[in-house]
Formats: structure tokens, sequence, C-alpha cells
């Protein structure tokens, strides 16, 4: 006897649940086709149990099943000091012990400013949501220089879940209907998924250690403060209860629809670096411009004060943003085409 | 008699215990019964943890997104808080409170 399978009530024994964990994450890739022959697949890997797991189970399933993918460790280093040059460090390991390639991709070398340099500027309220934005378009730029097909990432169902309720919490429509999709941007050039959608944080953490997988453990030294930790808390709080909780909630999210008459932002593309964006100017492109006029803040307030000053003058006077030229006129073509493709 | 034990924290649990893993115990002779997971987790907190107890402990229970193996078993299939230590027992806590 080892280990509780919460929603199915069984008991399982260690090789079981090996087995057990295995299928169940193969049985979400075929049940939603997540996956075809041939593709180049990047994982989203931070060094971290949930993309440490990702990458090994991929890699034993790629094998075992036949999936025909090429693998690639595809890391993103927003230069925070103390957490991200210690986990990047456990990426090199993953490296070595799976035989993977892997391309490390800097917040310095894209933006030009390192977290801690961000929240230097801004402070410690609102830096995650600078650094949720650039991982993603990081993440996304990163693939394209591999060109991969595919990124997959480790977001498992207690994400999901709080990501659910996080929507709710802030009246987030838009993201609400598409965060319980097991796969973004599909109808484009990059599209993402996370084949552990099902799979709980739980349920990681025993396999991470009953395999004895490599991992980095350690919160992120600015993470206390975001909005995420809230809805954390409440979920854990009702697993202990009830810990079907997890996925009730992620399918209460899915069963959400909003009414016709209910207007939802429509999805253009950037008119400074050509990325995925409903406002004119993408956010990455907004808080960058924030950060190097010494206006921190831009960001986060409302899009119609960004109007406002760029009505002024005060921003965007120059015609090109100077970070993202030699990206931009690298994949020019390449963005401009696929942007309208990229999910955001 | 004394009851002899070992610990592990890990998945970051172990930065509450001036970054130490395991831990070798020796808990005292019960004057009124048995020693069980609970009357070790207030053991735990009175005598190893170093720094902000709430992070590790809720109430009389383990903080939730804790998790207890004991002997490499879900504390779940053990009687959870109610579980009778025996000599020699491992008992693991594997905190998953931070990012993936």
């Amino acid at each position: 006897m080892f280990r509780k399978n919460d929603l199915k009530g069984d008991a399982l024994c260690k090789d079981c649940f090996f087995w057990a964990f295995e299928e169940e994450v193969h049985k979400t890739i075929i049940d939603a086709n997540l996956f075809s022959p041939g593709e180049v697949v990047a994982i989203g890997a931070s060094g971290g149990k949930d993309s440490t797991v990702l990458a090994y189970t991929l890699k034993t399933l790629n094998e075992r099943y036949d999936y025909k993918l090429d693998l690639i460790l595809l890391s993103v280093d927003e230069g925070i000091t103390g957490y991200r040059d210690d986990s990047l460090e456990t990426v090199k390991r993953n490296q070595q012990q799976y035989e993977l390639p892997l391309k490390i991709i800097s917040y310095k070398e894209l933006y030009g400013w390192t977290m801690d340099d961000i929240v230097k500027q801004v402070g410690l309220k609102n830096n995650c949501t600078f650094c949720g934005v650039f991982r993603r378009q990081a993440l996304d730029r990163g693939a394209m220089l591999l060109k991969v097909d595919k990124i997959v990432t480790g977001h498992n169902a207690d994400d999901i879940a709080e990501t659910v309720i996080m929507n709710i919490l802030r009246g987030d429509i838009a993201r609400l209907k598409r965060c319980t999709a097991i796969t973004t941007g599909a109808d484009g050039a990059l599209p993402r998924c996370k084949p552990f959608k099902y799979t709980y944080e739980k349920e990681i953490v025993m396999y991470a250690y009953f395999k004895k997988l490599d991992y980095f453990s350690t919160e992120c030294i600015y993470s206390p403060n975001a909005y995420r930790g809230h809805a954390r808390t409440y979920i854990k709080d009702l697993e202990a209860i009830r810990p079907s909780s997890i996925i009730d909630i992620i399918h209460s999210g899915e069963c959400m629809a909003v009414k016709k008459e209910v207007k939802l932002p429509v999805q253009g593309t950037c008119s400074r670096c050509g990325y995925i964006s409903s406002q004119e100017v993408c956010k990455a492109c907004v808080l960058l411009e924030g950060l190097n006029k010494g206006l921190p803040k831009l960001g986060i307030g409302k899009p119609h004060k960004v109007k406002k000053l760029e009505a002024q003058g005060k921003i965007f006077t120059d015609t090109k943003n100077p970070k993202f030229v030699e990206n931009r006129d690298a994949d020019k073509g390449s963005m401009a085409n696929n942007a309208a493709a990229l999910d955001f | 008699m004394e009851l002899v034990v070992s610990l592990e924290f890990s998945g970051g649990a172990e930065l509450l215990f001036d970054k130490v893993k395991n831990h070798e115990v020796s808990l005292p002779a019960r004057a009124n019964g048995p020693w069980t997971i609970k009357h070790l987790l207030v053991w735990i907190k009175d005598n190893l943890l170093k720094e902000r107890p709430e992070l590790f402990v809720q109430g009389d229970t383990v903080r939730p997104g804790i998790l207890v193996l004991i002997n490499d078993a879900d504390w779940e299939l053990m009687g959870e808080l109610n579980y009778e230590l025996k000599s020699k027992d491992r008992i693991v806590f594997i905190s998953t409170l931070h990012g993936g």
C-alpha cells in the first residue's frame, strides 16, 4: 500500500502509481490529440517540479508509444538572482540526465531589463505582471528561433483551477473562456498545450520524489505578494476538504458560457512589435515603454490612460522600440505573418 | 522508553529547519498514550522549527500543500494525524508550495 489515488479512491503500490500516472497523461494526450508525428516540441523548462516531471514523462511516453516527437528543453532566464540562476543549473542537469537539447533565452537579451532591474523600478507589488507577460512572449520568441511546431508547459490541474478562480475574482471573462483550454493558439503557427491539465500537483510531487527526479524547489523571492497566492491558499484548503474540488473547478470553468450580447475583446496584432494583442499596442510593449520612460505604472492601470499619454506625445514617440528592432527585423516576415496566429 | 524516528523535509520545507533535510530524533516517553503524528507535529513545532511556524503547521495539522509520507506511504492511507508512531518509522514532509 503506498499511494491513494484521490479521484478513484484506490490505493496503489509504487510501480502501479508510476504506471497510472504515465498512462493518465498518455490518455490525456491521445484524447485531446495534442501531438502529430514528426513535430518538434519545445518543453518550457524552469527546473521546477512540473517542468522536470513533464520532460521526464514526455520523453518516456515518446519512447514507449513512439509519438515520433523531437523534444527540446526551452528555458527563460528572467534575471532573478538567487532564484533563476540556481534553477537554470537544474535545467542544465536535466539536459544531461534526459539527453535533450537545451536553449536558454533571457529577458536581458530580449527586453534589456532583468527582473531584478524591474523590481528596483516598480517595487514589489506589480512585478509579477511584468514577469508573466514578458515570459509568455519570451517562450514564443525562443520557440520561433528554434523553429518548433509546438510548446508544452507543465501547468497542472491545481494551476488551472487557481487561474479559473483568479479570473472569476477579477471578472475577466475573456481569459476565463480561454484558460481551461488544453491547447491554445491551435489555429496558428505556435500552439501551446498542457498535458498535465488533469494531473494534480500532489501526484507530480509524489512521482518526482519516488522516481528521485532532480528539481529545484524554492519559491520565487518576489512571489509572496502575488495575487495568485490568495487563490492558491483557497484551492489548497478546498483540496484538503474534498480532493475532487480541483477537477470540479476546472470543469465549471469549462462549462461557463458568456451571453452573446457581451462584448469580448477582439484579438489583433500589436502596432509596434507584431505580437498578438487585444489592444493596439501589446502589453509587453506598454510595460517596456513604461520602464524605459520611468513610468513604471504604465502597464498596470487602465488602457485609456496609455492612450491619453500617447495622445499627449509623452510616450511611444520613437517609431521603433529599440530593443525589439533586431528581433523584429530578423523575423519581420514570420512574426507579422504568424502574429495573428499566436494566442494571447 | 524513548522513541527513535527519522524525519525528512524536502521540496523547500527544509528551509524552515536550517536547511537540514534529515533529522534523527529521539522522542521522550509519553505519560498518557502513544505518540501519534498529531503529537509529533507539536513536538516538531516546539523543538525543530526554526522560523515561520505558519508555513508548516495550520491548526493541529500540516499546512495544506505539504505532503506527508509514513514509511513511503501516503499518510492518508495510514490514518493521518491518528497514526501511532513506531520505532524507526520514517516520516517525510514534502512541500509543494513553489513554482513548477
